[in-house]
């Protein structure tokens, strides 16, 4: 896809791994050409990626093949109004040093989605002005998404911990 | 039973019939349990019969809570709050299974029924309940406050 090939072209090692699965087109970036790669895709005129449609992550411990790779994929999904394309971005980051540098001031959406992913993976964004829990209370304890965290866990405001 | 107690039960029935039919409802609702109370508030079920057809939406103004969906725990001071500023006398149905006994959430995120932070006179179960279960359990809620020995 001329998307991909464009972004390989470009950005070289920068790009460690494309996925082109029925026109769903996956890019896997390292974390630090990632600012540059994301800078590019929205002010490419022929990209134009003018959407951050989300920002996520996934845990891969324990997941077969990627036991003992980095921990976390923080991801990005890329949308163009103009073009009516997509990309998702991928970079991966180990638990030891779990963090990103923040997309924030590329779109401003990511201040809250960035806030998000901190709240449930514990992925810092790095230059983000106000990294604080999105969804939970200030005084939980952990990070309820990571796959060690125990399912039943119970951290009450009030009331008995059932 | 003396002259005394006589007029003292009749009062307490008197004053437990008025109540009974004249339920102002809070309805704290959170989550898709909603849109079947909703149906039953509706004119099709009537709930007017049982003089609970008048929702006030503040907690001063109540007698009775209904807690209608999932509460979790970033909410349940909230509520515990909103029960605190109802006056007495007062009632608590939980409405749902969620608000019952947490429901199938089993996570970190859900209060495990609110009957762990605030006094529940009326569960009704359900997924959610139907118009019918709500309306058999305001019909035992008004039995409830009937039989009630009344504080005055």
């Amino acid at each position: 896809m001329p998307i991909l090939d464009e972004l390989r072209r470009r950005f070289g090692d920068a790009i460690v791994e494309t996925e082109d699965h029925r026109g769903e087109l996956t890019a896997v970036v390292t974390r630090g050409a990632l600012l540059g790669v994301l800078a590019h895709c929205r002010d490419d005129a022929a990209l134009a990626f003018d959407v951050l449609m989300d920002l996520t992550a996934v845990d891969y411990q324990k997941f077969p093949g990627r036991e003992d790779g980095p921990r976390f994929d923080v991801v990005y999904h890329l949308y163009s109004i103009a073009r009516n394309h997509r990309l998702r971005l991928k970079v991966r980051v180990d638990e030891d040093d779990a963090s990103v540098p923040s997309a924030l001031a590329l779109w401003p959406i990511a201040n809250w989605l960035e806030r998000e992913v901190w709240d449930m993976f514990g992925v810092r964004f790095e230059g983000h002005p106000d990294l604080r829990r999105l969804l939970l209370y200030e005084e939980f304890v952990g990070h309820p998404l990571r796959k060690d965290y125990p399912i039943n866990r119970r951290q009450p405001l009030i009331g008995p911990a059932s | 039973m003396g002259v005394g107690g006589f007029f003292t039960s009749k009062l307490d029935e008197a004053i437990g019939w008025a109540r009974k039919y004249s339920i102002f409802q809070y309805p704290f609702v959170t989550a898709c349990c909603g849109m079947e109370y909703m149906a039953t508030a509706c004119s099709h079920y009537d709930i007017d019969r049982f003089g609970a057809g008048l929702p006030r939406f503040s907690p001063r103004q109540a007698d009775v809570l209904f807690v209608v969906g999932t509460i979790s725990h970033k909410m349940a001071p909230v509520l515990k709050r909103i029960y605190d500023q109802m006056t007495e006398p007062k009632w608590v149905v939980a409405f749902g299974v969620c608000t019952c006994t947490g429901g199938f959430y089993d996570n970190y995120a859900t209060v495990m029924g609110i009957d762990t932070i605030i006094p529940v006179d009326v569960y009704i179960p359900g997924c959610p309940p139907r118009p019918e279960s709500v309306i058999d359990g305001l019909m035992k809620l008004q039995d409830k406050i009937t039989a009630q020995v009344q504080r005055y």
